[in-house]
């Protein structure tokens, strides 16, 4: 069934106004999605009907509250095809998810030990491991990228070897759109009995990832990218996996039972879910999942891939621009650079046009520097986006590009 | 000219312009003209904090007057130090420490000031105030 994107259109408020005297078109959708308003009405409606505190209330809102959370806990669970619902934490993001894993691996690795990162990494997904290996001497090594922005599988081959105890990639690179092999990354991983974390935040909103069958050991996300609030996200680890780990934050939920000797904790997920939660976030999260899939993951990928393939064709009609990562296997991000004009400047005249792109490192310094340049232009496209948006993304950027030159 | 009258100038200018376009070719060509830093001083001590693309500020003391010269990677960062050389350049120490800005509102531009924009421009302004200050002393 192919997508009505008219109809889509008029679920998204945003998308009706004006930036700069012109029409809004909103290309930086891999930064953060846009809302629909039945995301938006969601949290309006909890604030407004039966905002409370969750979890232990006696009382008819706290349960109602309660049966809200942990309902978008379960649409979480449905959508990952998770065994167990407690492998899903709620966290306040993918930074935050992959900090309880650094965390969590901090007393369980030693001076011997490696954990291996992919050359694609975003800066939230590098800073918590040299952090995490400041403290337990363990080595870090990279797979580094080729020339058409992929992993180097040989090099990763090369350094898999039975002291590595971790091994973490992003699903999809947030700079250039790549998509990761992330099951032979983990079937390799786990041959030398290696745990994985894969980063979902760039690959969540393009399709559906089900993790009994990728076999991953923790998997992270942010609502955000996915049509959902920011401020909340989910960190999957595999039960064995986050019964080893130690609690991230003490606080209250966190506990079973405490006296001043000693501090028992709570059960998963609650171990690792300190303090009242984003409950109206992780509410609002289950309505963008269901919205999501009310139109159908199939049809999403669908119809962003033939957006992907038309500005491609038209983006490299342009002479002198430079598309970057430019393979088969990517979602609907184009990183470019035109000769002799600094990204920067066309992202600003871009704006001027009323068109949001992101321009600089996304960072993701170390991608730059493969590359050896400065930044990017990224146009990341979305459902909600259509070919005249690109048709005037396309004129906009042939009179930028004059005016600069 | 002073600083004020050099603003005024400016406005002047800038007044002409029609619509956003023709204001930001002009800052362009502003970015195109501007005389640039000696190669030996566009050095990582004088880069400018919080940009995009690199910015380099450089600032020298003669007869009494503060010779400042800037360059960037992006033009239109570039056009943007122009226009405030052009205010700040060959004047007094206390003459810039007393200067306001307000020229840029008036000619269309403050939304590249606003402190969250990544093109350094407010980290550079705060500089030139710093090298007024510190030549002030002497």
């Amino acid at each position: 069934m192919a997508l009505d994107i008219n109809k889509i259109r008029e679920d998204f408020p945003i998308l009706k106004r004006k930036v700069n005297g012109n029409d809004f078109v909103y290309f930086d959708n891999a930064a953060t999605s846009q809302k629909p308003n039945k995301v938006i009405d969601s949290i309006v409606d909890y604030y407004k009907n039966y905002n409370s505190n969750i979890h232990r209330g006696v009382h008819t809102v706290s349960q109602e509250a309660t049966d809200a959370y942990e309902g978008a806990r379960t649409k979480i669970q449905k959508h990952f095809n998770v065994k167990n619902l407690h492998e899903i934490i709620f966290t306040s993001g993918t930074t935050h998810s992959i900090n309880i894993v650094a965390n969590g691996f901090k007393d369980l690795l030693n001076k011997n030990d490696e954990i291996i990162i992919s050359g694609l990494e975003h800066h939230s997904n590098i800073v918590p491991w040299q952090m995490m290996a400041e403290t337990n001497g363990a080595k870090i090594k990279v797979i580094p990228i080729d020339k058409q922005g992929e992993l180097d599988m040989e090099v990763y081959d090369s350094i898999l070897n039975k002291n590595t105890r971790l091994v973490f990639v992003n699903h999809v690179s947030n700079a250039l759109g790549t998509i990761n092999p992330i099951k032979e990354i983990i079937e390799k991983a786990h041959k030398v009995k290696a745990a994985v974390l894969i980063d979902g935040a760039q690959a969540a909103s393009h399709f559906k990832a089900d993790f009994q069958e990728l076999d991953v050991d923790f998997y992270t996300t942010s609502a955000h990218k996915l049509c959902g609030p920011t401020g909340v996200g989910i960190l999957y680890g595999k039960e064995k996996w986050l019964n080893k780990m130690p609690p991230y934050q003490g606080g209250g939920e966190m506990i079973s039972d405490v006296t001043f000797d000693k501090t028992t904790y709570a059960d998963l997920p609650h171990k690792f879910e300190a303090g009242t939660p984003n409950v109206s976030g992780a509410i609002a999260f289950g309505v963008a999942l269901d919205y999501l899939n009310s139109l159908g993951f199939d049809n999403i990928n669908l119809y962003e891939s033939s957006l992907l393939k038309y500005a491609t064709k038209k983006l490299k009609t342009i002479s002198g621009l430079k598309i970057y990562g430019d393979n088969e296997n990517k979602t609907s991000v184009i990183s470019f650079n035109v000769d002799g004009i600094h990204a920067y400047d066309i992202g600003t005249l871009l704006d001027k046009f009323g068109i949001a792109v992101r321009t600089g490192q996304h960072c993701a310094q170390p991608i730059m520097d493969h590359f050896e340049i400065p930044g990017t232009v990224r146009v990341s496209l979305a459902f909600y986006n259509t070919k005249k948006e690109i048709d005037k993304l396309y004129n906009s950027l042939k009179q930028a590009i004059s005016m600069l030159s | 000219m002073k600083i004020k009258e050099i603003q005024d100038t400016i406005v002047d200018e800038f007044s002409l312009f029609e619509d956003w376009m023709q204001k930001y070719e002009y800052m362009i060509d502003l970015g195109k003209s501007i005389e640039l830093i000696n190669p030996i001083n566009k050095i990582d001590s004088n880069l400018i904090d919080g940009c995009q693309s690199k910015l380099w500020l450089c600032a020298e003391l003669k007869n009494d007057k503060i010779i400042y010269t800037a360059d960037s990677e992006a033009i239109i960062t570039k056009g943007m130090a122009a226009i405030l050389l052009r205010v700040f350049s060959n004047q007094t120490p206390e003459d810039i420490l007393k200067a306001d800005l307000d020229y840029i509102d008036q000619i269309g531009l403050k939304e590249h000031l606003s402190p969250t924009r990544a093109n350094g421009l407010v980290s550079m302004i705060k500089q030139m105030k710093y090298y007024a200050l510190a030549y002030s002393k002497k």
